[in-house]
């Protein structure tokens, strides 16, 4: 989902950035809020980090002969929602655009679009929908994942195939190749990154932690 | 109970751990590349595109770039597991 360096023309650049910086803003500002008023979570927020931290680094061979990593961003979607997400994204990002030429300046804005805006607001209402529907957490906390990741390559996919349609065939027929590169290969990873999120949140229920106690306001489906 | 969940978990993402390790015998003829590179590499050819930016700084060699993302993991791992122990300690004070 990394769009390298340079590879977005100039005003789609902007463009991403212009709804990332309003999204990230209220993400730092939700967590800021979110450590005044909870001592306890900041612990918690730093390790959601290290989780984007720890999947993000693993590329994983899959069924297209090719390799690509999950995002890691489901667990911070369960814990947190998307906005908070979203500026532990952008953190995990710029690391790799500035360490590992993965991704980029320029495509920071894009590439914060999809794995930390798009793709976890996706899982999110995933699962919250499925939280309704009294799904077990464990099983919606994999759905989340399931979808943050899958949805974070299609937007990707989407955001390429705008910025560079196929001269005959258009948008469609681009967004046809790079589904083809990005969401195919996603698929298996996605599903071991919703075991995953399931395992870390069985774990972090088995000790102690009240995992959806800070959730935004007024989407507690705790009593499910 | 608890610790079958956990359990049975684990045991999931290892076994689909080693599944598509396992593709990679599968699929012989495959390059194992990264799609992030295909997806550049499409641009590239089909369009002729020259990216108007490079990155500020490249890991000089795979080796490199291989450290930096062990690194990447490494720090990460680090903080969970630092986590998980004052968790598992706190309980235990408890009992």
């Amino acid at each position: 989902m990394h769009i390298a360096e340079g590879f977005l023309p100039l005003e789609w650049c902007v463009v991403w950035y212009a709804l990332a910086i309003p999204i990230v803003a209220y993400g730092i500002d939700r967590a800021q809020k979110l450590r005044e008023r909870e001592q306890g979570v900041m612990p918690l927020l730093a390790v959601t980090a290290a989780f984007i931290f720890v999947l993000s680094a693993l590329k994983l061979p899959s069924v297209t002969g090719s390799c690509s990593h999950p995002t890691g961003t489901g667990l911070g979607v369960v814990l947190f929602g998307p906005s908070i997400t979203a500026f532990l994204s952008i953190i995990v990002l710029l690391f790799q655009a500035l360490l590992l030429a993965h991704g980029g300046i320029t495509t920071l804005g894009a590439n914060t679009v999809s794995m930390g805006i798009v793709g976890p607001a996706v899982g999110w209402l995933a699962y919250i929908a499925v939280r309704k529907m009294k799904v077990g957490l464990l099983t919606s906390g994999f759905v989340a994942a399931f979808f943050a990741d899958l949805m974070t390559y299609v937007v990707t996919a989407g955001q390429l195939a705008t910025a560079f349609p196929a001269t005959k065939g258009g948008i469609l027929l681009s967004f046809e190749a790079f589904f083809g590169i990005f969401a195919v290969t996603q698929v298996p990873l996605a599903i071991i990154e919703g075991i995953t999120v399931a395992l870390a949140l069985k774990l972090l229920q088995e000790h102690g932690v009240a995992v959806e106690m800070w959730q935004p306001k007024g989407v507690s489906v705790s009593e499910a | 109970m608890k610790l079958e969940v956990t359990t049975i978990l684990a045991v999931l993402l290892v076994i689909s751990f080693f599944s598509l390790l396992a593709l990679t015998t599968a699929i012989p003829k495959a390059e194992w590349g990264g799609a992030d590179g295909q997806g550049m590499e499409l641009i590239e050819q089909s369009l002729n595109y020259e990216p108007w930016a490079n990155p500020i700084w490249e890991p000089p060699s795979g080796e490199v770039e291989s450290l930096l993302f062990a690194l990447q993991a490494a720090i990460g791992s680090l903080i969970i597991g630092y986590y998980f122990g004052i968790l598992k300690g706190r309980k235990e004070s408890e009992k």
